[in-house]
């Protein structure tokens, strides 16, 4: 493991992605993605009287799937890096408290699923053998707890988003055959003054855009090394900006570059304005449909950067910008 | 673009780059609901009056009504479907401010009923109560300066 560039950390002997697993919401199950994912629930309180609680079981039960799926029980997991959106990030650890793993809860706002793999891969290249990452959110504890109540009659604004119910994890693991994470890209908070909480897209595309360029410096590689650029949750307002300022820049990735938040979602029929975000936007994206490309051999070698805003619902009540954090891992086969 | 140089030239971007709402749309929808509600309202009154009711008597019994009728479509999700139809339209209305204090009741109900309905049900109508009171406080005051011969008091 060595640093390269400023922000850039390269494997010697890069870990492999085991094995994902998603599980998603009613609504992500009508939209384009649905066949991708594990499992698909029928209503958003999976058996549970609260969102929170509802939320907490689909994490849960999403890494029983992955310990299921990949085949590596829970003793042979060395730990567990989760976050969620919820205050103190409750979901992960309520959803863990029974599993007997060490676990390193984690806040990275949207960003938290590729937080979790920078982190997990740099302890799977030091001392661990598994590495279990985890995400999820869930639409209606997030529009309790950043916006309205569910049943108020209000207008969203069209750059608004809407916030993924599910979960996406992954299991690194130090051996294995690929897809590897050669290098992790670590992103630094960037805050152009936006305010609008309805426009996270353009909140966040301006910390994207840094990592990204810092990624290509760093490596010395080009939009056109990857097969797919992705970016987490900027949905359709903060895709264009993104592509906008990376162009500014001198980095064309029009051609190559794409949104979770837009995949996640169809814009007409589902109502969703600028697209899908959350942590479990990226997460599930991922875990369903990327890492299946990935193992087809469909793509080769993706750059996955996720978004987040870091700001809560008393910082934006203050007035306050919202900080902006993008992270990135390089994923090839 | 050009490179971003300062946080105003990001901003001008980014609102020039954001959708709008439909405007036009919106304040098409939400006058011919808000009419509509209105024109219900005006039924029920009319109905009252003619059953025998004085105005005043009449006009508490169309509120009770109206807000009765949003609060139970607040309670079986269609009132929210209504309200992203037509914005202020159903939002002015009294049915708007019924909608507003149930649906936090229902929200936070999970946190128990004193601290979760109780403490919660007014977190979206208490700023509307609070600003209505007191303008209606300063307002009293004012006409209480400038009209005092014509108010009787006691």
């Amino acid at each position: 493991m060595k640093k390269i560039g400023k922000q850039t950390v390269s494997f010697d002997n890069p870990p492999t992605i085991l094995e994902c697993s998603s599980i998603v919401g009613p609504k992500e199950a009508q939209g384009p993605l649905a066949k991708y994912f594990d499992q698909t629930l029928e209503d958003e309180f999976y058996g549970e009287k609260t969102w929170e609680k509802a939320e907490s079981k689909i994490l849960k039960e999403n890494i029983n799937l992955l310990v299921a799926k990949s085949g590596i029980p829970f003793d042979k997991i060395d730990c567990i890096f989760a976050g969620d959106l919820l205050n103190q990030c409750i979901s992960s650890s309520f959803g863990l408290r029974d599993s007997n793993i060490p676990f390193f809860g984690i806040f990275g706002a949207c960003s938290t699923f590729v937080e979790g793999l920078c982190l997990g891969s740099i302890c799977a290249e030091s001392f661990a053998e598994n590495v279990l990452c985890a995400t999820s959110s869930h639409f209606c504890s997030a529009e309790k707890q950043f916006r309205f109540p569910l049943e108020l009659g209000n207008q969203r604004t069209p750059t608004s988003q809407w916030t993924v119910t599910g979960s996406g994890a992954a299991m690194l693991s130090r051996s294995g055959s690929g897809p590897y994470i050669t290098n992790i890209t670590i992103g630094k908070i960037v805050d152009l003054g936006i305010k609008d909480a309805n426009n996270m897209g353009a909140a966040m595309a301006p910390a994207f855009a840094d990592t990204l360029i810092s990624h290509f410096v760093d490596t010395g590689r080009s939009p056109n090394y990857y097969d797919l650029i992705i970016s987490g949750d900027l949905g359709y307002v903060g895709k264009d900006i993104a592509i906008d300022i990376a162009k500014s820049q001198g980095y064309n990735i029009k051609s190559n570059y794409n949104d979770c938040g837009v995949l996640i979602f169809d814009k007409e029929k589902q109502d969703t304005h600028s697209g899908g975000s959350g942590c479990a936007c990226i997460g599930t994206v991922f875990s369903g449909y990327l890492f299946k490309e990935l193992k087809s051999r469909k793509v080769k070698k993706i750059l996955l950067i996720a978004t987040g805003a870091l700001m809560n619902s008393t910082s934006s009540q203050q007035g306050e910008s919202i900080p902006g954090i993008a992270h990135a891992v390089s994923i090839e086969i | 673009m050009n490179p971003i140089e300062s946080k105003q030239i990001y901003q001008d971007y980014v609102d020039k780059k954001s959708p709008n709402s439909p405007i036009l749309k919106n304040c098409f929808n939400a006058f011919w609901v808000g009419g509509l509600i209105c024109t219900i309202g005006q039924v029920i009154l009319n109905i009252c009056k003619e059953r025998g009711f004085d105005t005043q008597i009449s006009s508490t019994i169309v509120s009770i009504l109206l807000i009765g009728i949003s609060a139970f479509l607040t309670g079986l999700n269609l009132f929210n479907r209504i309200g992203k139809f037509a914005g202020a339209g159903s939002l002015i209305p009294i049915t708007g401010f019924a909608n507003s204090v149930v649906s936090p009741a229902m929200e936070y109900k999970s946190e128990g009923y004193v601290m979760g309905v109780g403490g919660k049900m007014f977190t979206v109508a208490g700023p509307v109560l609070v600003f209505g009171i007191s303008t209606s406080i300063l307002v009293g005051i004012v006409y209480l300066i400038f009209n005092t011969q014509s108010i009787v008091l006691v």
